[in-house]
């Protein structure tokens, strides 16, 4: 059985600032981790290599310091590592990053199972896993919260719906992104990051993909643009009324259906 | 985009590419090897071909704009129910469609569908396309792909607006990879150009930052929006029409088979809810509870208190808000008959509206809530359930 599991790395903190003036964002020293999501990813593989054995890969798309986050998975336990790091795939969105992810899987070969996380903390779409299933053409099932079992040819998961649990089945080669908490994750151990310290990572840039078409990847690629940012307004309105004065209900009422909560 | 053609002149039909193809997209026809619409640009026929006669071309045509008209809008439907954001994106891409002269379709999938298509009719739909079958009861990504892909290609869209539910999350993405076009998921304000661009705003990193997109050179252009964050369409005398599509075995062709549908005990948590409505030494007596969380209820939301009624016994300890409980940030908190003692509005004052009713005006909640009413919770909390009970419930 061969797993890959698409981790990504995040800035440490969400709390970015925009320039008022140039009105560019201000990453700066923030320091870098890996996606929170995604190590829940990682450690649905894991436990699955320890059930019925696997092959587990970790792969990233990201500039060169995005290894810090594949050494991480290595002290975790994964057998192998992969960074698409290329500057032609930069400025990439969820069209871009799947297509130049799934370039990478196809390359790599051969994976029953492809474990994405819920979502990432920066790009925060929840997308880019059902993308890369479509540019595979395999099945996948989203908000996957238990994995029931393992059989020989699919895979019986546990699908999280809005009212309802869905236990489905699905063939192989397929991928499933999974829910926070579908397992605890392990911390990285001291006697892997010893075993490790050497441990080779794979890098692939375009030259090592089938579609070399600069085109389809990094920002030409990506059919969304960002036009601007800009800094969301806080509610920092306060206003008090008093029901000497008004009618409370009818004042509380008018402002939750503006408010669209009635 | 790019796209795939052969050189038939450098091509001995040797048949390696029609034998490595995943899809069954190429086709030998006389002297020629032809690549049709199942190609997925995988490009295994590239690699696999020993003359290199086939190539991927750049199309650098820009998209014929006026060739993709129309919204179209994914109207949700599970279990016997259409999701109620629908209505809302209704609303949204009526108002987009009505200012650049387009008109505003729904697709529907599922199972016995006729009075639910009449039942869309009435929200101001021009057509609603629908897909009926007993192999479609159920959503499943692939299959309902396979669907989406069809009305697109057929119906050609310039927008597609689908809910940000876990079921739109899970299957915009994949028809939006399949029509090689942009997806911006979870648009909080939605405008258009004259050009049927669409201005697509979403917050990014968490909240902390807003991102204006287009999909310049794209169609259609897809977007996926929030449960309550448009208005939703008012009922109008229905003057639209509906369409069966005809749904095909390749279309219901799936790997995914569903085998037990587990209903969720809803096993409530103040740390999750989008609405709270929380109790506090206001609330005199432990009977007088079931006016707050009748409240809450009445508004989707959880009931949550203070430490006191906790140390009283009146409710329990994972419903406490505070220092000693949980950290809360909803999008609405109604505080009734709480003070706002600092242990408590440390873990609950970075909630986006706050609203806090209590009868002492020098109250130090009125500080941090951004309505306040200085009135009796007794004398407002029944007239205001009364009123919000009096509203009707979405149709269906
Ligand atoms: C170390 C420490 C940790 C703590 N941790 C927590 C914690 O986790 N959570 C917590 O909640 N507290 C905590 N506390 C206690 C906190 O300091 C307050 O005592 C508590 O929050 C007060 O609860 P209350 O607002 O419900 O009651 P009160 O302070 O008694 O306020 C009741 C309010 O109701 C109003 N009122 C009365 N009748 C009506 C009516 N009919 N209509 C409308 N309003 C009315 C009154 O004007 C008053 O303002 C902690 C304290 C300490 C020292
Ligand atoms: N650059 C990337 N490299 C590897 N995996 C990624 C990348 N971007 C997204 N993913 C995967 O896709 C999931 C969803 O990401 P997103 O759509 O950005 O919320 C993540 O949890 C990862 O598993």
């Amino acid at each position: 059985m061969k797993i890959a599991v698409c981790i990504k790395q995040v800035p440490g903190t969400m709390q970015v600032d925009i320039d008022p003036d140039t009105g560019v964002l201000q990453r700066a020293g923030i320091s870098a981790k890996m996606n929170p999501y995604d190590l829940y990813a990682l450690e649905t593989a894991l436990r699955l290599k320890q059930q019925v054995g696997a092959h587990v890969t970790a792969i990233t798309m990201g500039p060169p310091q995005a290894q810090a986050i594949i050494k991480e998975a290595y002290m975790m336990g994964a057998d192998e590592g992969v960074i698409l790091s290329d500057t032609r795939f930069a400025g990439a969105d969820v069209l871009a990053t799947s297509y130049t992810l799934a370039g990478g899987l196809s390359k790599l070969g051969g994976f029953d199972l492809i474990i994405c996380g819920k979502q990432t903390t920066d790009g925060d779409t929840a997308q880019v896993g059902p993308a890369i299933a479509e540019h595979l053409n395999i099945p996948h099932v989203a908000w996957v919260k238990t994995i029931e079992h393992m059989e020989e040819k699919s895979i019986v998961v546990e699908q999280n719906m809005e009212d309802s649990l869905e236990v489905v089945r699905m063939s192989y080669p397929c991928l499933i992104s999974v829910e926070k908490d579908i397992y605890t994750p392990r911390l990285p151990s001291y006697l892997n990051k010893k075993k490790t310290r050497n441990k080779q990572i794979s890098v692939l840039t375009l030259d090592d993909l089938s579609d070399q078409s600069e085109e389809n990847y990094g920002l030409s690629g990506s059919p969304t643009q960002v036009e601007r940012v800009f800094s969301p307004q806080p509610r920092d309105d306060h206003t008090t009324w008093d029901c000497e004065q008004v009618d409370g209900a009818e004042l509380l009422y008018d402002l939750l259906a503006t408010e669209k909560f009635i | 985009m790019a796209s795939i053609r052969v050189d038939n002149s450098n091509c001995d039909l040797c048949g390696d590419c029609i034998a490595v193809c995943p899809f069954d997209a190429i086709e030998q026809t006389e002297d020629t090897i032809q690549i049709n619409a199942a190609c997925k640009m995988c490009n295994l026929c590239i690699e696999a071909c020993p003359r290199s006669a086939i190539q991927i071309t750049q199309d650098t045509q820009s998209v014929n704009k006026d060739e993709w008209r129309g919204v179209l809008v994914f109207a949700e439907y599970f279990e016997g129910k259409v999701h109620p954001v629908t209505f809302e994106l209704i609303g949204i891409g009526k108002k987009l469609a009505a200012q650049v002269g387009m008109k505003t379709h729904c697709l529907l999938i599922g199972y016995n569908l006729e009075s639910t298509a009449q039942m869309l009719l009435t929200y101001g739909i021009d057509t609603v396309f629908v897909y009926d079958d007993e192999r479609l009861l159920r959503f499943s990504a692939d299959t309902y792909t396979n669907v989406f892909e069809d009305i697109i290609t057929t119906l050609k869209p310039s927008i597609v607006l689908v809910g940000s539910t876990s079921i739109g999350r899970s299957l915009a993405p994949r028809v939006s990879t399949r029509s090689r076009t942009g997806l911006t998921a979870d648009c909080t304000t939605l405008t258009i150009k004259q050009n049927t661009d669409l201005v697509q705003i979403r917050p990014a990193f968490g909240g902390n930052i807003m991102a204006q997109i287009i999909t310049e050179n794209h169609r259609p252009q897809f977007a996926t929006v929030r449960y309550k964050v448009m208005d939703c369409a008012p009922v109008v005398a229905p003057f639209g029409s509906i369409e069966y599509a005809d749904v095909t075995d390749k279309m219901t062709d799936t790997k995914i088979e569903v085998l037990r549908v587990i209903a969720k005990d809803a096993a409530p948590s103040i740390t999750d809810a989008d609405v709270l409505v929380v109790a506090g030494q206001g609330v005199k007596d432990k009977s007088d509870l079931a006016l707050i969380e009748d409240f809450a209820h009445a508004l989707n939301g959880e009931l949550a208190v203070t430490r006191p009624l906790v140390e009283k016994g009146w409710s329990d300890y994972t419903r406490q808000i505070g220092l000693s409980g949980r950290t809360v940030k909803p999008k609405l908190i109604i505080t009734c008959g709480v003070s706002g003692a600092i242990q408590f509005a440390a873990c609950m004052n970075a909630s986006e509206i706050i609203i806090a009713i209590n009868t002492d005006k020098t109250a130090p909640i009125f500080k941090i809530a951004h309505i306040g009413i200085v009135g009796d919770l007794y004398e407002i909390l029944p007239s205001l359930i009364e009123k919000i009970q009096g509203d009707c419930e979405y149709a269906i």
